[in-house]
């Protein structure tokens, strides 16, 4: 045993072998922004290929392998791992505890993510090319007709649910156990509710994922027939197995971006946050329902006319406590002494267009509609409404928020609010056109279009490179903080911020609350 | 916001820098390298060429093992310098709980594959209701019964006559493991099975009541029996699988019911491995390494809830695969 006082190790020592949950959490931030580059570099030749109709830069055969690597380098890469990144920094410093519960097992998550990232990325480089049958991976493309590169996928993906899964359960352990005196369930901070039900999200679909994978490899391997018709299985039993792990997905994508927009509008509203209780019971209930509506994904498939009802009804019901959220958001705000820095922004963005893609979703979970916009640019403009404007730009809020926090250096505001409306316009600039060309049936996932959607392409394409370039604006401006910020001392950053983790010096130190505080009875914890 | 600090409590251990993380992923990615390489040379590779695969998976697992082995050891080392608190110990069971409640959601996935194939596709295959249009153009012949004796492509005359893309030649079962092709219930080797596993739960739970009391006798003595109860229940699981390939024509590539069969009983089986393989080092533990009190035991309370957890499983196992 050593002295727990001590700062951090020196040298590369100090990130292979750390149990610190801050150095974790920094690390899982910093590969989610690599990948985040990544797959936005995929992105980019996505949309060059697709700035004017015809042929131009790359083979068909590479544009798929493209929107797969985008699509699963985004998902699994980029967004989960920052969130992660995310709980491991701030859970612990909200709910007064010394660490992440089980510290040893936290590094190891966090290790094998960027070597199965390496393995999946050199699938492009190998014999018949990276996967090309899209990030949902649907047989018989990924069995019968994929190329011998997927049994690499398939592993990256065993280890990535291996990651989920410890991170996930070392998230339940922490919020069950490691609570500091008096800090009830419903005084915590709305951010680690967040993290608490989407870690039981994962914990609960990981597994049904890498059943879904290991059948494929058995499938391509092994001689058995789960998804070939000609054995007796069926095709769609993949995309049944795959989309009980997808939809809760993308919850558990979107619910920790809900928590940190609970924490920030509160604190530049300098209000409470307006109806708590009723945010804890909406997270739990689009976490219940997120389990029993997967087939909205397949209305096309061929299913009986009563599975359709029954998913488009339940779909629909998710509309009610995500109304709850966004009511309570906007309610939050009424009559609070708004102020509008960088984080506001980004979660005011995050409120209307997430909002506008929640309208989306909510014409495509009308089964009779679907059939019409399965598969175009409509539904890549919904999820990207949801994905990039929900997820990252609360990610983006929550770096500028707490980074001041984390490094004691204050961000440049004006390139912070530059940022901002760089990505605001990119993005809708980007997105905003695919849902005309996608009404007007152009499809998803095809490198060529037909004539009429070339003025709506390009204007995506300038959006997107737009909207690509921001990043590095925001890039810049972090790593400027970090080396050369203003320095800032006061332990509340921001005047409005409520919650254990500004109550502890700024920057935070290496070890916080080794000795847990207690929080009074009449507290509100969470603002 | 006003926060004070607590007097008395116990200190949360949080270990110190350690190898251990980087050292598990350098084997598990060795390990899961090396097993990739070998089925891609197994089924696109040319047979001629030397590979490296087998190698690195080896050496990969091994090296694996060896780090998961210093890890435990490091663990129990820890325990018993009493650097664990009661808080720590908790976190312990949390994680166990939810490990397991992963493992049960994984063969969720299995058995949900094996209700929609037997609920709903294999009917549509064979022609029922709207979902079954397809039938008369593709599968034409083909009719649907649990166990699965004819596969559609054999019913429209083998991989050869198979109209639409063809991934693999499905040769069916010419019997199956249920009780229907048993002749005398005690022929049946998965109620045998059935009643070696129920026991075995039993007589684990008689361990633990033995460690309990602090009885170590007791303890180690039902621990044995547990072991061995699981080596027999595998001793006979791999009888089963020897009948089925040599004598029933029932394999992986047997269909469906094939690859439900095999993948949930061997995934099964093998958790049985692992279950086994934990009480085994629990009653090493206690009988050369003198560990485990009546308070102090949490390495084979996690490893006995694993057992019954595999248990369980059989249970369902039995009801969905064998019975019904």
């Amino acid at each position: 045993m050593g002295d727990h006082h001590h700062g951090p190790a020196k040298g590369i020592g100090r990130w292979l072998f750390t149990t610190n949950h801050k150095d974790i959490g920094t690390m899982y931030l910093w590969f989610s922004f690599a990948m985040f580059l990544l797959g936005g570099f995929f992105a980019m030749v996505i949309r060059a290929e697709l700035f004017q109709p015809g042929m131009q830069l790359v083979e068909p055969a590479f544009f798929n392998q493209m929107t797969t690597l985008h699509g699963l380098i985004m998902v699994f890469g980029a967004i989960m791992p920052s969130f992660v990144g995310l709980a491991n920094w701030l859970i612990p410093m909200m709910i007064g505890a010394p660490d992440m519960a089980l510290p040893r097992m936290n590094n190891w998550s966090f290790w094998i993510l960027p070597p199965a990232f390496l393995l999946l990325a050199s699938t492009l480089f190998m014999e018949g090319g990276a996967p090309a049958f899209g990030w949902t991976f649907y047989a018989p493309l990924s069995t019968t007709y994929a190329p011998p590169s997927v049994t690499f996928f398939i592993f990256s993906i065993h280890v990535l649910g291996l990651s989920s899964i410890m991170g996930s359960i070392n998230i339940i352990a922490t919020v069950m156990n490691m609570r500091a005196p008096g800090m009830t369930y419903m005084k915590m901070p709305l951010f680690v509710w967040t993290c608490l039900i989407t870690a039981f999200l994962l914990v609960a679909v990981m597994p049904v994922l890498a059943g879904a994978v290991t059948m494929m490899l058995m499938d391509i391997h092994f001689g058995t027939s789960f998804f070939s018709a000609a054995g007796g299985g069926d095709p769609v039993l993949f995309q049944h197995i795959f989309w009980f792990f997808g939809h809760p997905e993308v919850y558990i994508i979107i619910l920790p971006a809900f928590g940190v927009v609970s924490q920030i509008i509160p604190a530049f509203s300098r209000k409470p946050l307006f109806g708590y209780d009723s945010m804890v019971y909406a997270t739990s209930s689009i976490a219940f329902l997120s389990f029993i509506v997967w087939a909205h994904h397949m209305y096309t498939v061929g299913m009986p006319i009563a599975g359709e009802l029954f998913f488009m009804y339940a779909t629909m019901l998710i509309a009610v406590p995500t109304g709850v959220k966004v009511f309570n958001w906007i309610t939050t705000m009424w009559r609070g002494a708004l102020s509008f820095e960088t984080p506001m922004l980004f979660c005011l963005g995050f409120l209307v267009l997430f909002t506008l893609g929640g309208f989306t979703g909510l014409m495509l979970s009308i089964a009779p509609a679907d059939f019409q916009y399965h598969d175009s640019y409509f539904v890549v403009a919904h999820f990207h409404y949801v994905m990039v404007a929900g997820a990252v730009f609360s990610m983006t809020a929550a770096i500028y928020f707490w980074l001041p926090k984390w490094c004691g250096r204050m961000y440049n505001e004006a390139m912070g609010k530059t940022h901002f409306w760089i990505s605001f316009i990119g993005f809708n600039l980007t997105f905003f056109p695919q849902h005309f060309v996608g009404l007007a049936g152009m499809p998803r996932r095809i490198p060529d279009y037909a004539l009429q959607f070339a003025d709506f392409n390009m204007m995506s394409s300038i959006g997107a490179f737009i909207y690509g370039a921001s990043q590095l604006l925001f890039l810049y401006n972090v790593i400027a903080t970090i080396v050369a910020g203003e320095p800032v001392s006061d332990e509340k950053v921001w005047d409005g911020a409520e919650g254990l983790e500004w109550t502890v010096p700024t920057p935070a130190p290496y070890h916080t609350f080794e000795e847990p505080p207690r929080v009074g009875p009449g507290v509100h914890a969470h603002g | 916001m006003t926060t004070q600090t607590s007097t008395e409590y116990e200190k949360y251990y949080v270990p110190e820098k350690s190898r251990l993380a980087v050292c598990a992923t350098i084997g598990l990615m060795l390990s899961i390298f090396g097993a990739a390489s070998i089925m891609n040379d197994m089924t696109f590779g040319d047979p001629d060429e030397q590979t490296y695969s087998w190698p690195i998976f080896l050496f990969g697992l091994f090296f694996f093992m060896a780090v998961l082995f210093g890890w435990f050891r490091t663990a129990i080392k820890e325990n018993i310098a009493g650097m664990n608190s009661a808080q720590l110990k908790k976190s312990y069971v949390l994680g166990m709980f939810w490990f397991i409640f992963s493992e049960v959601m994984f063969f969720f996935a299995f058995f949900g594959a094996l209700f929609y194939v037997r609920m709903l596709a294999g009917p549509w295959l064979a022609g029922e209701g709207e979902a079954g249009r397809m039938n008369g153009l593709l599968w034409d012949g083909f009719e649907f019964a649990w166990p699965m004796m004819q596969t559609p492509q054999e019913a429209v005359g083998g991989a050869a006559a198979q109209p639409l893309a063809n991934n693999g030649s499905y040769t069916s079962a010419h019997t199956s493991m249920a009780f229907r092709d048993a002749e005398f219930w005690w022929k049946w080797l998965p109620l045998w099975n059935t009643l070696i596993l129920l026991t075995s739960s039993l007589t684990c739970h008689f361990a633990h009541t033995g460690i309990l009391e602090g009885d170590k006798k007791k303890f180690n003595k039902w621990l044995t029996v547990t072991v061995a109860l699981g080596i027999v229940f595998l001793g006979l699981q791999a009888l089963e699988y020897y009948e089925a390939y040599a004598h029933f024509g029932l394999t992986l590539n047997a269909g469906i019911y094939g690859s439900t069969f095999f993948m949930l009983t061997g995934f099964h089986g093998f958790h049985v491995l692992m279950g086994m393989t934990l009480l085994l080092i629990q009653l090493l533990r206690s009988v050369m390494g003198g560990h485990f009190t009546a308070d102090d035991h949490f390495g084979f309370e996690a490893s006995s809830w694993y057992w019954h957890f595999v248990d369980v499983v059989w249970v369902f196992l039995f009801l969905f695969v064998y019975i019904l």
